[in-house]
This record gives C-alpha cells, structure tokens and sequence, in this order.
C-alpha cells in the first residue's frame, strides 16, 4: 500500500505496549466541515456566527441541566489517570489528547470557566480556560479523533464516558454551525430518502432482486428478500451498507436464509431502510428521535409483529437501548419477543431449537476469531443475561465453523478496542487516525493469526467491517479477511428442508 | 486563636455542608434521559445498587484499570477512613467501641494514608502521561492532604500534643461554647489544613465522593427493552406523535 500514512507498529498485545508522548502528533487531523446545505436540513446554523461564543456557552449550560451524565463527569474526574492508556487512538498515535482525561479537558475547561466559581476566580489554577477559536479548533479536531466506544468508561473509577462529553461537543459545535460533514449529510439523507448511503426506493427494490438472482445462482433455492411486504410477521432492519457493500451483504443474504430456512415471513422497508443512527455520533437527542421515529412509522404501516436489527454496533445501541425510549411504546408489536431484537439473537435461538440446521463444512478451512464491536459489547445486550453480547456470536460462529480462536483477553468482551472507524469517523480524510485508531486490534489479530493459525475475524458492525477491509491491508493484512457474523451462517445453513 | 479558629471551624461546616447539599441536589435533579449503563450491566435496580457499592467499597473499575493505581489508592482512602473514624473521638464522649477498637493503630493507618498519597505524587510525578494531565490544582490537592497527614504523624510520634484540650475544645464547640484550643504551632498547621480542605471540597474534584453514587453509566440497571425510561423533558417532545 501507499507509504502516504505512518503505519504504527504491531507488538505483543500482552505486554500492553503503551507510546511515549508524542506532543500534537494527530493536531492536524480533522473531518471536513459540514456544508451550509448539510446543517440547514438539520436545521443548524449555517456557518459559524459572530456570537458563536455565547451561542456556544449557552448550549453547554443547557446541556448541562438536560444530562445527568454530562453534569457530574464534568465535576467528578480526579485526573487519576487510568484511562490514560486506553483509548486506541492514543495508543495508535501517541497524542496526549487522545488521553480520554485530556479529551474530556477540552470541554471541561470550558466548562470550568463559565460554570463554576474556582474557574471564575482561579482559571490557571484550575484549568479553566476561555473559549478561544483556536479552542474551538481544537475541540472540531480531537471530538473528531473519538469513536465514543465507551473502553475509557469500563476502566474510570467514577464510570466517566468519554463518549458523552464527545457528544454534548459536537451537539455544541452543531449549534454554532460547525458541524461534522460526514455525519451531518448523511443524517439529511436518512430525513429525506430513508437511509444513509441514499438509497431511494427503485434502487432498493433493484438491489434486493438481484440478490435473490445471486442465491438462487448460488443454492438453487428461491429465497426471497421482500420489500415493503405489509402483513409480514418482522420487520427487518439493517444497517444499509449490508444492501451492497462486501462483507456486509454476504450478511444479508445470512439474514435472508435463515428466515428462509425457519419459515418467517420478513420484510425490509424502503422508509426505514437504515439501522444506524447518526444523531447518536452527534449527540442530538431530537436528531435521534426523528431517525428512530421512521422505524416506528415502518413497523405501523407495513403491520408488522416484530422488529428485527441487522449487523450494526452504534445501531444496536440506539435500537437496544435507546429505541424505546425515542419511539416507544411498542405496545402494537407482539410482546412475545424482545422489542427490538437482534438478528443474531434470533439466529442463536433457532440453533438452540434445532429451527435451521447448520453445517460447518461450509467454512472449511476457516480459523474465525471474533472482533466484539464496541457499542454492542459496552453499551448493550443480548439475551436475557448480562453478557449475552459475548455468548450469542460466538455461540453462532462456533455453530458454523470448525475452529474458533479467542484473541488476548485485554482486547475482547468489555475490554474490546474499536475498530477504529467508530463514532462517525468513516471518512476518508480521517484515514490517517483510523489506521492509527485500528493498531490494538490489528495486534490483537496478528498475534492470534501467527500463533493460532487464524484466517479469518467476524465482525457484527457496519463500521467495523467497512473499516477492517480498508485499514486491514496497511497492516499486511488480506481485506477479505474479516467477514459477516450471518456470512459464515449463510455458508453453513442447510436449506430445502424446511418443514 | 481559639475563637478565631472557632469561627473558621463554624463557617467550614457551613460551606461544606451546604456546598455538598447544592451539588447532591443539582446532581439529583438533572435528568438522565437515555440508558447508558457501561455494559455488561446488572439487569435491576438493587444489581446496579451493589455495583455501585462495589466502586465505593473496593474500587472495581479502577482494580480494572491498573493494579498499581488501585493498590495507591486503596491505601490512601481506606487509611484515610480510619484516620476520620479515630478522630471522632474528639467529638464524643463517651467514645463509641468502634472508634475505641483503632485507637491503637494510630501510627499503621497514618502511614497507611500518607503512604498511599506518596505513591500518588510519585505517579503524578514520574509517569509521563499522568504528568501530563496534571494541573496545579491536583497538586495542591495532594500537598493539602499529604501536609494534614504528616503534620498527623508528627504530632502523634514525636511532637505530642495536649489531646485532652483539643477534645475539650471540640466538645465544647459542639455545644457552641469556645473553650481554650492548646496551642501549639504544628496542631494549629494541622487543623488549619483541615479547614481549608472542608471548605475546598464542594468546589472541587473532591466531588467525586457524591459523584460516584449518580453515574449513570454505573448506577442503571440494563433493562431498556423491558422499562420504558423516558424523562420529564423528552415527553415534552412527545405532544402530538401517533
């Protein structure tokens, strides 16, 4: 690959390699700005106004007063340092802001300044400081270099997260209209056609029928994948890279077969054609509500009696934990099953049943490892037993392969490092930070690729797929190497037999 | 000198009171409008009760995070409980058998406690990424307790004080009457100290003691597809939906 970016280097994950400082080194990275278009349609400022400091400090104290979280991580820290060595992106790029403390600083000297008496009087003693432009910058820059994994808050005495702060910073910064492009448009596209990449109906409708072309080529079994289909018993939700982008689709068609195999008649909608959320990245509640407000629609319109969420990390956040919050009740669906519910979830049960038959020859030759997507293992659930997050991927891939590898302890289960590309920084001019961001876990794979014979790592998440086949290669990686959790499913799941 | 600290010990009650009231109220008040527990999470509400117990009584999160930050500061919290429970007997009498039963490990938990601040100086010192993020506010922090500690030990090693007068005089403050405080330049540094402390804490990071107990990402149960949770200003928006 091109040597245009600084690869880190790769050691043993279980020596926990921590970098020396290296002053300013990511100071240069960030995303481009939102265009006046992209934050109109949010109905954010335009661009930044003269009064953007007010604006800015007003925001904050409202914020302050509407999350609990925000108020008392911003009192509670005692700079004690633990999460000092464990955010990827610091450990990937050695910048001391990458320190979650030192991130959550940028905001919390604001804060200090205009919200607290000590500030006001003693601002260096404190480290209180003004909101300067050049502070702004620094915020658009390093709010910019977290994927709000939430690794920082596993490890903080008072359960500080990182990923809170990093919101409640770009929801500030959206209300002085400097706004994020990547998350900002694309959030605009899901207001306006239904899903992130700008998929309209026609182009949907195309897609899914030529994915039935493909498996009927594939199995000689005519499994459907419905659109719109009013009356069907789930309503399937996935995140939209899973209609075309490898690996994800190969997912898809897992989805596809499965309810195929088990008899259940599914349905994906053309309104709410997107399982991930944006306004979660830029922590905008209504931002949120509004996205999550066209699943509920969905759901009423097509009648259906249940919700099913694809792959997605970020996305089965906001569905887990926050969807019945945004767009609750669900008191129409049936209550037999958990509301919203996991595609793997649902996998696991048939397994369990003995509803699909699963064959592993399918991926002979495969040694699978298993990348936990951060939002999945630290900011939900699945099952009905804390930790279920961990067992039911693992149970289904085991279920599907002939041989399964655990990476080091430190990089899995509630310790899982992001991938990388999290948080709303899949964009290509933050490829610098995403190779950087992706080291813990590529030493993590490279350990158990040499010393476990592992040829491929499973992944549950749009972002993380997304972003290993792109950084992958820099790592001497092969880009086909990380695949769909249900892509090994659709490989191993014996179908035709259905009673 | 008695009065005059008998002011100060008055007017640091009251700020620390109060101040701590202000906060715990503001905390209490402000609404967590999504589930956030940092996952995998207790599924009820007397589970994430224990969790939170767990952070307060053995520091779970941070044994997580680094064995040797965990073992600083377990020295210094746990010797600074005991050091506050032996000093409740200046302020009763009789003393109660839990107070009397560690009395005699004066100078253990001292040292215990100013043991366990060296570390942590020594951390903030030497470890480049601690040194980074440390302002001089947490470093006045820990000279604070670190000199209320020595000056501690001091006095109960070599430079003995009259404790009878000092429980005398805190007995009597009690009781709002101001008797004669002994004096002694190292008893007057160290209760001087003390008072600053008090009158810091509400208004700095010290209000990670309240704070623990109202993360939300700690103290919430996992149970969001069981429990609607919906606070008083997101129902707002919820006027005129389907």
């Amino acid at each position: 690959m091109a040597a245009k970016y600084d690869v880190p280097e790769m050691y043993d994950p279980a020596e926990r390699p921590i970098p020396a400082l290296k002053l300013g080194a990511m100071a240069d990275s960030k995303p481009y700005m939102a265009s006046p278009v992209h934050q109109e349609k949010l109905g954010f400022p335009k661009e930044l106004p003269d009064d953007w400091k007010d604006r800015a400090i007003k925001r904050m104290g409202e914020l302050l007063t509407k999350y609990r979280s925000l108020r008392v991580y911003m009192d509670a820290c005692v700079k004690c340092g633990a999460c000092t060595d464990k955010c990827h992106y610091f450990l990937g790029s050695g910048d001391p802001k990458n320190m979650p403390v030192a991130r959550q600083d940028l905001f919390r000297s604001v804060y200090r300044r205009y919200f607290t008496v000590t500030g006001k009087l003693f601002p260096k003693l404190v480290g209180a400081k003004d909101f300067t432009k050049e502070l702004l910058d620094d915020w658009f820059n390093y709010f910019h270099e977290c994927s709000q994994c939430r690794r920082c808050s596993v490890f903080c005495p008072y359960g500080i997260d990182t990923a809170e702060i990093s919101m409640a910073a770009r929801d500030v910064m959206d209300y002085v209209g400097y706004g994020q492009k990547y998350c900002n448009e694309i959030i605009g596209k899901v207001h306006e056609i239904g899903n992130n990449l700008g998929l309209p109906e026609a182009a949907l409708a195309n897609t899914l029928e030529g994915l039935e072309e493909d498996v009927l080529d594939d199995t000689g079994v005519a499994v459907k994948f419905p659109m719109d289909v009013e009356g069907a018993e789930v309503l399937l939700i996935p995140p939209s890279a899973d209609f075309f982008a490898e690996p994800h689709v190969l997912g898809l068609m897992g989805y596809a077969k499965v309810f195929h195999a088990a008899g259940v008649s599914w349905t994906v909608s053309s309104y709410a054609s997107e399982a991930a959320n944006f306004g979660v990245f830029i922590g905008n509640y209504e931002q949120m509500r509004k996205l999550a407000l066209r699943i509920r629609e969905a759901a009423l319109r097509l009648r259906v009696k249940r919700i099913i969420f694809g792959e997605c990390g970020h996305a089965w956040r906001v569905a887990y934990s926050f969807l019945n919050t945004l767009a609750g009740p669900w008191d129409f669906l049936d209550q037999r099953y958990p509301i919203p519910q996991h595609i793997l979830e649902f996998t696991y049960d048939l397994i369990k049943r003995k509803g699909i038959t699963l064959d592993k020859s399918g991926n002979e030759g495969k040694v699978l490892t298993f990348h936990d997507s951060c939002n999945v293992a630290r900011a939900s659930r699945m099952g009905d037993f804390p930790g279920g997050q961990f067992v039911i991927p693992r149970e289904v891939i085991k279920a599907s392969v002939p041989t399964f590898v655990e990476m080091h302890r430190d990089t899995t289960c509630e310790k899982t490092f992001c991938c990388g590309g999290g948080g709303g920084l899949l964009t290509d001019e933050l490829m610098d930070i995403r190779i950087k961001g992706a080291r813990p876990r590529m030493e993590a794979l490279k350990d158990v690729a040499d010393n476990g014979g592992v040829t491929h790592m499973a992944a549950i998440c749009a972002i993380c797929k997304t972003q290993f086949t792109k950084v992958m290669p820099y790592y001497g990686f092969d880009r086909e190497a990380v695949v769909s959790v249900h892509q090994l499913v659709s490989n191993a799941i014996i179908l035709g037999n259905n009673k | 000198m008695s009065t005059a600290f008998a002011i100060l010990f008055y007017a640091a009650t009251v700020i620390l009171i109060v101040g701590l009231a202000a906060k715990i109220t503001q905390f209490a008040r402000t609404p967590a409008p999504l589930k956030i527990p940092t996952t995998p999470a207790p599924l009820t509400k007397q589970g994430a009760a224990l969790r939170v117990a767990r952070e307060v009584a053995l520091f779970e999160s941070l044994f997580k995070a680094n064995k040797w930050l965990w073992i600083s500061a377990v020295l210094f919290h746990l010797g600074l409980l005991l050091v506050v429970v032996r000093h409740l007997r200046y302020f009763m009498n009789p003393v109660w058998l839990p107070v009397e039963l560690v009395q005699p490990f004066a100078l253990y938990v001292g040292l215990m406690m100013v043991g366990g601040l060296l570390l942590l100086a020594v951390r903030r010192a030497f470890v480049e990424r601690i040194a980074y993020i440390t302002g001089p506010s947490d470093w006045l922090m820990l000279l604070l307790l670190i000199g209320i500690g020595s000056t501690g030990l001091v006095m109960n090693l070599w430079a003995r004080t009259n404790i009878i007068g000092v429980k005398a005089y805190f007995l009597g403050l009690m009781q709002f009457q101001i008797r004669h405080l002994p004096s002694d330049p190292l008893l007057a540094v160290h209760l001087g100290l003390v008072v600053t402390l008090m009158i810091v804490f509400p208004f700095s990071k010290l209000l990670h003691v309240p704070g623990v107990f109202f993360s939300p990402t700690r103290n919430q149960a996992d149970d969001p597809r069981e429990h609607r949770h919906l606070s008083a200003w997101a129902a707002k928006l919820e006027a005129g939906r389907d």
